[in-house]
């Protein structure tokens, strides 16, 4: 692409490129448009094979002139994936197979009809679903942050051209002064939607109060919450919205350099986003004097190297210098002395994703959406047990219900729901009770929970939360830096109670313990990581103390999970003395005779596996 | 351990290229990790001596980050994901078999060298929970029954 010079370039480049997507998109001169998932998870399910294949028909058939494809960012509707999208139709085929596509070209495509096996099915009504936009996951949404994910090939700058893009930097750089863009970011009420929800505008108003030769703005995309995929997809799906956040956050506190830090578990994420910035540099838009006017930028990227502390803002900046991803004692906070020493603000990849639609839009308007304190909308990551697992966006105030249900689905295989875990490992859970609570920062907070990143893990009657609050601790043992001892030393005694429980261990004292232990550990930490790594024991606590007693005085795991507690056994009755379980038991403890005696399962050299179970086609085999 | 000289000759290169640029150590590490499977303490030496960074320091940035390994790894490497989505939905019982399998612990390597098996934190597939990846490649959705084939997949390629 040839480099745009001045505005009156790039207002020209837009038009051509928006007029281009557009008509592309709404099928203009009978030509269809073909979109293929290229998100981390469907390309894990063989989408590059599809597309690939798409791409092959199209030729073999002399289709090109008549049908495009293109690979675009995350659908969000993950567990139904890979996608395969027709344009202007809005069919959406679900589960797509590389098998399927002679099929999609020829009934599809060249015969003109739907196929039914491909569409999605409603887990609710059981109907099937031929356009997208008809589909439940899709119609509560509201799509800011993830604007031109799933509709852009994310490495075509001229797409993303088309979608907007850098219409905010350009109104910026060529009318706004920037404490007028900090302003419209104040007016919007936007905060952190990295986890701590501190309001973005305050952060930026921080840095640019100081007065300082070098600042940096650093993008926190070190995603550590495990279950949680949002950063991921928005630097997969437009990673030129984000760079272009960046670059309107530079503008406005007066940093000239930014920094991507990206954990190196997101291959992909990180590949599309150094395109993008490779593009960007040819096109001028990242650079000495960007659009003629004067004003310079670079953009770096580093790779994370696979440290949750890291995403912490303070760790962070140390790995970006090559060391020990150990925070710093705050304050001195980064917007004072950050990267090297300069004032630096952090902001999160959805934050910055945000920022070119309020400058669009104006801060007001932004702020139409959402609650009193929480404004705006969230990108969650909906996983665990719901139907329909994937990537949402939905307004700040949205209830449980409505996220878990109406746009999951549902709990699948008729289960109960139990628990939904917000916040991550940092986080707590939030129970039925809990379901019609409008969910914003504040809300969250009040029940025990917080926002965290936006990972939202539902949990069904068949887990255990004692369990669970025991993987989130062995979890954060893990990642505890270890620089200060009440998180170093505290969580892994936290750990030790835990697994005392689950084995049977416990007593009432150790519920005391645990929960003298979980304040220790909150109130002298370092940073959020230790201060905040005892929520998931305290909240299962407050909410499931039964599930903790079940362990300790009963000595029973009432979701059957905890191995030490649970038993496998044979109902001599309904055993037809086949052997099969005794052919797959793993550590040959199953004893019978095969036709004469029922078998029988050895309760000391049983390691709990469950295989027999699986393999008995009578449902002789029962756990408790 | 003996590092062949052409090693070490490729490591400082690699050290020159990030001369320029601000703290590149961890970028420096990450390159090596890639390109041979490992970072060994005659190696970080090298990266000492070309940036100027203690010797000590290096191995307290190699030890910190899970993704550097001081050891080499095995042709095949296992990531079975331990991500909260996956681990709600089964995750411990597909690793726990794994290591029954081959015998090992995460982190650990077969003695023939063929597989490491390694508890990763989330690869963002939750959708495919629980997943496992073998050097990349993604298998979605994997019962502990199921860990047989895939590993024999693997076994058979090499002859064993």
């Amino acid at each position: 692409m040839e480099k745009i010079l001045n505005p009156e370039a790039l207002d020209q480049k837009i038009a051509e490129c928006t007029e281009k997507l557009n008509d592309k998109l709404a099928g203009k001169g009978g030509k269809r448009a073909i979109l293929v998932c290229g998100g981390t998870g469907c390309l894990a399910n063989d989408s590059q094979p599809i597309f690939d294949k798409i791409a092959e028909e199209l030729k073999a058939r002399n289709l090109e002139d008549k049908v495009s494809v293109t690979r675009v960012g995350c659908f969000g509707m993950c567990s139904q994936g890979p996608f395969v999208k027709i344009l202007p139709e809005d069919t959406l085929y679900c589960k797509v197979k590389p098998s399927d596509v002679e099929r999609i070209m020829t009934e599809g495509i060249e015969g003109g009809k739907i196929i039914e096996d491909l569409l999605y099915v409603d887990p609710v009504s059981g109907e099937k679903i031929v356009h997208q936009s008809d589909i439940p996951f899709y119609k509560k949404q509201q799509k800011v942050a993830l604007h031109g994910v799933s509709t852009i090939d994310p490495l075509v700058i001229d797409e993303a051209l088309g979608c907007d893009g850098f219409k905010a930097l350009r109104k910026v750089l060529t009318s706004m002064k920037p404490q007028e863009v900090i302003d419209e970011v104040l007016k919007s009420g936007l905060r952190g939607r990295g986890g701590g929800g501190f309001p973005t505008g305050r952060k930026w108003q921080f840095a640019a109060n100081v007065n300082a030769p070098q600042k940096y703005i650093v993008c926190n995309g070190d995603e550590g919450d495990p279950g949680a995929f949002m950063d991921e997809s928005m630097l997969e799906g437009n990673p030129y919205a984000v760079v272009e956040g960046m670059e309107i956050a530079g503008y406005a506190f007066g940093a000239t350099e930014g920094y991507f830090y990206v954990r190196a578990e997101y291959p992909v994420a990180v590949a599309r986003l150094k395109n993008a910035i490779a593009e960007m540099r040819k096109a001028g838009l990242i650079g000495k004097n960007i659009l003629g006017t004067g004003w310079n930028f670079d953009v770096h990227l580093r790779e994370g190297a696979g440290a949750f502390v890291c995403g912490e803002e303070t760790a962070l900046l140390n790995s970006i210098e090559g060391k020990r991803g150990m925070p710093r004692p705050r304050p001195p906070y980064p917007a004072i002395k950050g990267l090297w020493g300069c004032p630096t603000c952090v902001n999160n990849v959805e934050t910055l994703a945000q920022i070119g639609y309020i400058i669009r839009v104006g801060g007001e308007n932004f702020a139409k959406v959402g609650t009193e304190g929480s404004k705006g909308t969230k990108v969650f990551a909906l996983g665990g047990k719901v139907n329909n697992v994937g990537l949402v966006e939905v307004p700040m105030g949205t209830t449980l219900r409505t996220l878990i249900y109406d746009i999951g689905g549902g709990i699948p295989g008729g289960k109960k729901f139990k628990a939904i875990q917000t916040g991550g490992p940092s986080g707590g859970c939030l129970t039925e009770k809990d379901l019609d609570t409008p969910i914003d920062y504040d809300t969250l907070v009040a029940r025990g929970s917080m926002m965290g990143s936006g990972g939202a893990i539902v949990m069904d009657e068949d887990n255990c939360m004692v369990d669970v609050a025991k993987f989130y601790m062995d979890f954060i043992c893990d990642e505890s830096c270890g620089k200060c001892s009440p998180c170093r030393i505290g969580t892994k005694r936290i750990y030790e109670l835990l697994t005392e429980i689950v084995e049977g261990r416990g007593t009432i004292e150790t519920l005391e313990e645990l929960k003298d232990l979980a304040k220790i550990t909150k109130n002298n930490s370092l940073c959020a990581l230790g201060q905040t790594a005892a929520n998931p024991i305290s909240s299962t606590m407050a909410n499931f103390y039964d599930e903790y007693l079940a362990h300790i005085q009963d000595k029973k795991c009432p979701a059957h999970v905890c191995k030490s507690l649970s038993r496998y056994y044979i109902d001599p009755e309904k055993c037809k003395k086949c052997s099969a379980c005794a052919r797959a038991c793993p550590v040959n403890c199953i004893k019978g005779v095969p036709g004469k005696e029922p078998y029988v399962i050895d309760q000391s050299k049983c390691i709990k596996c469950g295989t027999c179970m699986g393999t008995c086609k009578f449902g002789s085999i029962i756990h408790e | 351990m003996k590092i062949r000289l052409e090693v070490i000759k490729d490591v400082r290169e690699i050290c020159q290229q990030h001369k320029d640029e601000p703290s590149p150590l961890i970028v420096i590490l990450e390159e090596v990790q890639k390109k041979y499977g490992y970072v060994p303490v005659e190696l970080q030496e090298v990266i000492s001596e070309e940036t100027g960074v203690p010797a000590a320091e290096i191995y307290g940035v190699v030890t910190f980050y899970s993704f550097f390994s001081l050891t080499p790894k095995g042709k095949y490497v296992i990531h079975v994901c331990l991500g909260t989505a996956c681990y709600v939905k089964n995750a411990q019982n597909v690793l726990d078999k794994i290591c029954t399998i081959l015998g090992i612990k995460p982190g650990e390597t077969t003695e023939d060298g063929l597989f490491t098996i390694e508890a990763v934190r989330c690869m963002g597939a939750c959708a495919l929970a629980p997943a496992v990846s073998i050097n990349g490649r993604v298998f979605p959705r994997v019962q502990a029954t199921e860990v047989d084939k895939i590993l024999n997949e693997y076994r058979s390629k090499e002859g064993k």
